[in-house]
């Protein structure tokens, strides 16, 4: 009984394991592909800000996006960071006043940081364990079809669970990351991984000379 | 009006310094009360040797929400305000954070009047009364100044573990709009630079990565 088991387990592990590695290739190779059918009502939208100028930026973007297309949508920010979400909150609530439908179409979340400013690269893999988890939960919880990050540590954990759920086909989402003005010459730590593993599927820089360098970029002009 | 309003602040340089939006008021009220009084004093300020007949030309220091004690330090030392007052500035304002080294109010030949104070939520409207700007290498400092187009000179902080802030900072002085200083170089900074060669900056926007983004979803141009 016991060695059948075993037998079956032989077969069906490895016929899994291939089955994921195609699902995975397929999920690289569908990412980069840009949507042929109009979507036929508003994305949900994940938007991930952070301190250091990241918000300002993001907020930016948020402003320029149509928002019928976007919505709704759900703005994360580290949870020792209140300001960022303060702001998108002044922004939210303005568009209420200037006359925007009244639905309860902006929502607001905090989640645990991976990586604190200046705090060691050691201590850093525990906390973006624990940051990867809470990640995980936001991201079913939310199941976005648009991510829009720009480089806060926050938004690695965010992207990586939103490409495994991708993988496991739990839900399908377009990642957009936009690279900090502030990155003139290499990428950020969230930037470099996000493009080496090929998780965003469209990469933006804000300078010539950074798409010269990562030639899979996009140059697509100053934000600010 | 307000040309009034400077001269009877260099009379009384200590009148309502402590921020910029109580000075104002306090000036106005003044001349609306007693505006004979107030010309009076004008002509005697005129009259005076070194008070001359000068306009503030404020230099705005700002370091953001960072401890930044260095830049402080820098701008509080004797050579640095020596190089601004020989470069016409009258008033030093500091900006200082979350630092914990505190500028003396007094400078040596106390014609430069230094002030400072450590947080504001409106830290643009002090970029707008200022002449010149000297910031820490933050992004929302530096583009908020350009934007604004007053002159900026950047201080890179090298103390940061992950100094990634000095390429905005130096990409931006190559494009001659703002000029960049180390701590330590701040002074020959202040003493080299020439504001006519400095370019206005042309603030981008979001549009051109919001189509491209509408487009990968497939969202119809327009």
């Amino acid at each position: 009984m016991g060695l059948d088991a075993l037998a079956a387990a032989c077969c069906v592990l490895p016929v899994l394991l291939a089955l994921l590695a195609v699902r995975f290739a397929y999920v690289l190779w569908r990412s980069g592909q840009p949507s042929s059918r109009s979507p036929t009502a508003g994305l949900r939208c994940l938007i991930v800000l952070g301190s250091g100028g990241h918000t300002a930026e993001m907020m930016n973007i948020v402003t320029a996006l149509q928002k019928d297309r976007f919505t709704p949508r759900y703005y994360v920010a580290a949870l020792t960071d209140s300001m960022s979400l303060q702001k998108a909150q002044v922004y939210e609530q303005s568009l209420i006043q200037s006359g925007e439908k009244i639905t309860k179409n902006a929502h607001f979340m905090q989640i645990y940081r991976s990586r604190e400013v200046g705090q060691s690269y050691i201590t850093s893999i525990a906390t973006t364990l624990l940051a990867t988890l809470h990640a995980m939960w936001l991201v079913i919880r939310i199941r976005p079809q648009v991510i829009f990050c720009n480089g806060p540590g926050t938004c690695f954990p965010l992207c990586v669970c939103a490409f495994v759920l991708k993988v496991l086909g739990l839900g399908w989402s377009s990642i957009f990351y936009i690279e900090s003005i502030a990155r003139v010459k290499k990428l950020s730590l969230s930037g470099l991984l996000l493009y080496k593993l090929r998780i965003a599927d469209q990469f933006y820089v804000q300078w010539p000379q950074l798409q010269q360098k990562y030639p899979r970029a996009y140059y697509a002009g100053r934000l600010m | 009006m307000r040309r009034r309003v400077l001269g009877f602040q260099c009379m009384f340089p200590n009148l309502g310094r402590a921020s910029p939006r109580r000075r104002i008021p306090l000036g106005t009220i003044t001349i609306l009360q007693w505006p004979t009084e107030v010309i009076l004093l004008k002509n005697l300020v005129r009259t005076g040797e070194e008070m001359g007949s000068r306009e503030r030309r404020v230099v705005f220091v700002t370091v953001g929400t960072t401890c930044f004690d260095a830049l402080v330090k820098a701008v509080d030392s004797d050579e640095v305000k020596e190089a601004l007052l020989h470069k016409g500035y009258t008033d030093l304002l500091i900006q200082m954070g979350r630092g914990t080294y505190m500028p003396s109010k007094v400078s040596v030949n106390s014609t430069l009047q230094v002030d400072y104070f450590t947080f504001s939520p409106s830290i643009a409207d002090y970029i707008r009364e200022a002449s010149l700007v000297i910031s820490h290498a933050g992004s929302g400092s530096i583009l908020e100044t350009l934007r604004l187009g007053k002159p900026l000179i950047v201080v890179v902080n090298e103390d940061l573990m992950d100094n990634h802030q000095s390429e905005l900072a130096e990409e931006l002085a190559n494009r001659k709009h703002l000029f960049c200083a180390r701590p330590q170089t701040l002074q020959e900074t202040v003493e080299a630079m020439e504001l006519n060669n400095l370019l206005p900056y042309m603030p981008g926007d979001a549009k051109q990565v919001v189509t491209l983004i509408s487009k990968f979803l497939g969202f119809p141009v327009d």
